[in-house]
């Protein structure tokens, strides 16, 4: 008789979880509280490091699912049981799943910008996230957005609602700064003749093409780096945003206009996870994402058997990562369906 | 008249008490500044004193003030003070029957019961003029020694009270307070054991305790009787020798900064007599731990008002103990003595400071800044809360108002936060130049954002224009129908900051507001009792943990009604609670800003 | 250190070995939030007394950690303790007691700075 699991999560590391699984011969049940597949992955229009377009990467995801899960959309959870080693998940519309072993990929949500009021999102009109330059981009409208700009200088801020303890999120999200510089390099392509910033603290350039990335933009493209945080923007009557900052490198406080300012948005615990993981028994760390058994050795396994987590809701990674995350767990849970707890 | 040598301590101490207490009011009095000695001239003749005895009778007889923050603490003390009060009045007119004189020397009502045995008033005999006396008297030394029993067992058992922790004594306040314990329960076995031994002259309980105590204890005579008339005169006399010295130097103390503050003096910034008379008035009854947030939210528990006023009468004073505080007013607001608490914790931190100089020869407003019939000053933290100011020029604009916004470009402190760091000289430079700037524009009104502006602007910048925060302008608009609204309406609740609320009371204005445009929903803590966010500028060095524990408690207050929105009227609330706040924080501006209707442009009319 | 009348500030190294560091490590003692600074620069940025002059809380904390005091006395008398810098600070550094346990440091130790 086959075994039974169920991924919560249709994001990338739910479906290729979920596809993985599928593959490897076990039954799998998909729950989506959204009405569609995909995650955070529809909303970008290009990834780094080698902007291949992210409708490919959704292509590859979607084609794993084939007949074999039942997907299930538009769903939340209710509740979760469990006995004799079998959890049964209920729906909000009173349905009731069960399955032999759980997979929590319920993902992030971004850090709402209007929490770091200094900045401005949601009060001046040429502040936005780098979320919605995503959003422009797939959807062709970044015309629109440079409309009627004269000077065109773009300013880009890192770490907005990463590495701040302000708002209470002391972690790096480590993703934001490969996505600034590739942002910098596609606004570089559509306007040849701006001026474009990046403030920065740090530029965490970990992965493999990153740093070649940042160098890139810096050779071929003039991208300008500031190392500074910045500490508030203000508008002017013409609707350009006055952002001010600290030069450190030149220990020089520096003011300067900028037609638009794009904040880079960090990764947060979504409230969604939090729940599930509260109704689970699941432990969260400092940062507030949730912990496997062992960093190292478990990056899957919970304290709780049959209870496994892939993806993003363990803390900010890059797409490619989360789909290794959720290889590494589709095996894990593979192994425990066959062996048991190991 | 009688006599007998048992009655010297009492006499002694009582002569010791006197003179001290004199020579230390008349020092009081001589250390005033030439201001405040005006104010007392031709007291007597004031009807400020009726005040005082008024307020006197109330507070340090009655102890209404405690009795409605801690009703069993309030007993206690006013069944001391009150009781033992009524013990000395009826005494006295109880020794002039028996006297038949207006005047009797100090000790002879107190220990009337050892110079008269009156064999022919019976202790239930109460319908007598002597009878009445007798048996009264009897009553109120229990009334005393009930409080003596709560007193007891509040040291044990302080938790009864409501208390998280009770107060620390040093010696001399050992010393009195075994004396003050110990002077009624002498008095009622001196008492019992004379009228046991005569058989008359007691009253209901004395003379039936004593007839026991006669049975009990055959021994008994005049002469045991006698030693404890010797205790109780002992008692009484090392009492008043000690209280000056001890924490009953509150006693008082209190009486003379009733009658003081009655004639308008108060504890301000700078040191003077009158804040070592407000420390000395400090009963210690611990109002302040109870209240004070950084107890209650982050645990700590040795830095409230109580203890930072007893190192400073010990001469202790310790940089930690005096900073590590909110300055939010709470125990001020609390404290049944009317201690000035915030002033005193700045002027201890100025004496700290005074000799370190600040430089603000770079403020030179050179060019007059352009005129205007009002000036908006957002203040230095609305620069990080951008919604705010941009609420009111909103409002501004919509209101037709010529105004001038003052710090549009560049955030100039006010000299406040300098102020509370007990910086006055450094914040008064800081003020001075302010003024010019405010001067130069011709302004009428000064509307400011920020409650800490407000504060000082209003206290201390001494200007001849009207100052309003933001929430009484904008309601004053409202009032004159220049601004039309429209209901926005949602669930919210109302924080007062500090500096706005019990700092400068205003409280109904942002209520009214509030009401105007939304729903508000009724909060436990609110108006002059509401928390503190925990961003205090007044907190000069907790960490960020103690800080968050705080302002996450604060939050509690308002999470758990079914608000929507949290409404403040101050950026620096409105900062701190963000971070922890579930709710989206609005300031009131925002609120009304979001109200107005928007105008269509080419035809005029209102839209949603 | 020695002055003849008047400094040269530029051009010079940070003598780490003949720096006195008695000063930060009395600063440090009091008030260990200094350590965490990552040096973004927001609290510099934010300075209200920076406006006006070239006063920055970062740089004269940074310069303090490495032991460098010079000016230090006639710089932190700018400050107007507003605590904006420390309601921008990404870290939680407490910033306005750096300022007011400097002040009290200069006159505990008599630095003749």
């Amino acid at each position: 008789m086959s075994k039974t699991a169920i991924i919560i999560g249709g994001g990338v590391a739910g479906m290729e979880t979920a596809g993985q699984l599928n593959r490897l011969g076990i039954e799998v049940v998909l729950i989506e509280k959204q009405a569609s597949l995909g995650g955070h992955l529809k909303n970008w229009d290009r990834l780094f490091p080698d902007r291949r377009e992210s409708q490919e990467v959704f292509d590859y995801l979607e084609k794993g699912m084939n007949d074999g899960i039942s997907l299930y959309l538009n769903a939340t959870i209710s509740d979760i049981r469990e006995a004799g080693g079998k959890f049964t998940v209920i729906l909000e519309d009173g349905r009731e799943l069960s399955s032999d072993a759980l997979v929590l990929a319920t993902g992030y949500d971004l850090f709402d910008a209007r929490k770091k009021e200094e900045y401005g999102f949601g009060i001046y009109d040429n502040v936005i996230t780098s979320a919605e330059l995503e959003e422009f981009f797939r959807n062709n409208k970044q015309k629109n957005l440079f409309e009627g700009v004269q000077s065109k200088r773009v300013g880009i801020v890192h770490c907005v609602g990463s590495r701040d303890e302000k708002v209470g999120n002391l972690y790096c999200s480590k993703l934001c700064c490969v996505t600034g510089v590739k942002q910098a390099i596609e606004i570089r392509e559509l306007m040849p003749d701006a001026e474009i910033f990046c403030f920065y603290m740090d530029l965490r350039m970990f992965d493999r093409h990153f740093e070649e990335m940042y160098y890139e933009a810096q050779e071929k493209w003039g991208i300008r780096f500031i190392r500074g945080r910045l500490s508030e923007a203000a508008e002017n009557p013409d609707h350009t945003i006055l952002v001010k900052v600290e030069d450190t490198l030149t220990g020089l406080p520096l003011k300067m206009k900028v037609d638009l300012l794009i904040l880079l948005v960090g990764f947060v615990p979504s409230p969604e996870t939090k729940r599930l993981a509260g109704m689970l028994g699941l432990k969260e760390g400092d940062d507030r994402f949730l912990c496997p058994s062992d960093e190292h050795l478990l990056p899957n396994s919970t304290d709780h058997p049959g209870v496994f987590l892939a993806g993003t809701l363990k803390g900010p990674a890059s797409i490619a990562a989360t789909i290794v995350d959720a290889r590494a767990a589709a095996l894990q849970v593979a192994e425990y369906l066959v062996n048991g707890e190991r | 008249m009688t006599f007998n040598l048992f009655v010297l301590p009492f006499i002694l101490g009582l002569i010791f008490l006197v003179v001290v207490l004199v020579k230390k009011n008349r020092q009081w009095i001589r250390l005033m500044s030439t201001d405040d000695r005006k104010k007392l001239k031709g007291w007597y003749r004031s009807p400020k004193i009726l005040l005082a005895l008024k307020e006197i009778f109330f507070e340090s007889l009655l102890h209404r003030k405690m009795f409605r923050r801690n009703p069993l603490l309030g007993y206690m003390h006013m069944s001391f003070a009150f009781g033992w009060f009524l013990l000395i009045l009826f005494g006295n007119m109880e020794s002039r029957i028996y006297s038949g004189l207006w005047v009797n020397p100090p000790y002879y009502p107190i220990f009337l019961k050892f110079f008269i045995h009156d064999k022919h008033v019976l202790p239930f005999e109460i319908f007598t003029v002597p009878g009445f006396f007798r048996f009264s008297m009897d009553l109120l030394l229990m009334f005393v020694l009930s409080g003596l029993v709560l007193a007891i067992i509040k040291r044990s058992r302080s938790k009864w009270f409501g208390l998280t922790k009770t107060t620390q004594h040093h010696f001399t306040d050992k010393v009195a307070i075994t004396c003050l314990w110990l002077i009624f329960p002498m008095r009622l076995l001196a008492e019992c054991m004379t009228a046991g031994a005569y058989g008359y002259g007691g009253g209901f309980i004395t003379q039936h305790v004593g007839n026991v105590l006669a049975f009990l204890w055959p021994l008994n005579d005049k002469s045991i009787a006698y030693g404890f008339w010797w205790f109780y005169s002992l008692s009484l006399g090392i009492f008043f020798v000690t209280l000056p010295y001890s924490r009953y130097m509150h006693i008082p103390t209190e009486v003379m900064l009733i009658i003081y503050r009655n004639f308008g003096i108060k504890a301000g910034k700078e040191q003077s007599p009158i804040h070592e008379i407000e420390i000395q008035s400090c009963p210690k009854c611990g109002v302040c731990i109870d209240i004070c947030q950084m107890n209650t939210a982050a645990g700590i528990n040795d830095i409230q008002a109580v203890y930072f006023l007893q190192s400073v009468r010990n001469q202790q004073v310790i940089d930690g103990l005096v900073n590590r505080c909110l300055v939010c007013g709470r125990c001020e607001e609390v404290c049944p003595v009317g201690i000035h608490t915030d002033n005193q914790r700045i002027s201890q931190r100025n004496s700290f400071v005074q000799l370190q100089k600040q430089d603000y020869s770079y403020l030179n407003h050179e060019a007059d800044p352009q005129k205007a019939e009002l000036i908006y000053f957002a203040g230095c933290m609305s620069h990080l809360t951008p919604a705010i100011p941009r609420a009111m020029t909103k409002i501004l604009d919509a209101a037709g108002v010529n105004y001038l916004f003052l710090d549009e470009d560049r955030s100039v402190c006010c000299g406040r936060p300098m102020m509370l760091a007990g910086k006055l000289k450094q914040a008064e430079e800081l003020i001075e130049r302010n003024k010019k700037s405010i001067t130069g524009s011709g302004a009428k009104t000064l509307v400011t954002s920020c409650p800490i502006c407000y504060r000082v602007f209003r206290e201390e910048y001494g200007l001849d224009i009207r100052v309003l925060h933001h929430t009484q302008y904008l309601l004053e608009l409202i009032k004159k129908g220049k601004l039309p609204l429209q209901t926005y309406f949602r669930k919210v609740a109302y924080h007062d900051p500090c500096d706005l609320g019990r700092g400068s009371g205003i409280l109904n204005e942002p209520r009214e507001l509030v009401r105007k445009i939304a729903d508000p929903v009724a909060v436990r803590d609110e108006a002059k009792d509401a928390p503190c966010c925990g961003g205090s500028l007044g907190l000069l060095n907790a960490d960020r943990h103690e800080r968050d524990l705080i302002t996450k408690e604060a939050l509690a207050n308002y999470l758990d009604k079914d608000a929507e929105l949290l409404v403040t009227a101050c950026p620096l609330c409105k900062k701190t609670f963000a971070k922890h706040s579930p709710l989206e924080v609005v300031d009131v501006a925002e609120l009304v800003a979001a109200a107005i209707p928007k105008v269509e442009k080419e035809t005029g009319e209102l839209v949603n | 250190m020695k002055s003849f009348g008047y400094t040269i500030t530029k051009d010079r190294q940070i003598d780490y070995d003949a720096n006195d560091r008695r000063l930060i490590e009395y600063v440090e003692g009091i008030e260990p939030s200094i350590r965490i600074c990552m040096e973004c620069g927001s609290c510099s940025a934010t300075c209200t007394a920076g406006h006006f002059t070239d006063f920055s809380i970062r740089r004269l904390h940074t310069l303090l950690q490495r032991g460098e005091t010079l000016h230090l006395r006639k710089e932190i008398e700018k400050c107007m303790l507003c605590g904006k810098c420390q309601l921008v600070c990404p870290r939680g550094v407490n910033l306005r007691n750096l300022i007011l346990i400097i002040h009290q440091a200069l006159d505990k130790l008599h630095h003749d700075l």
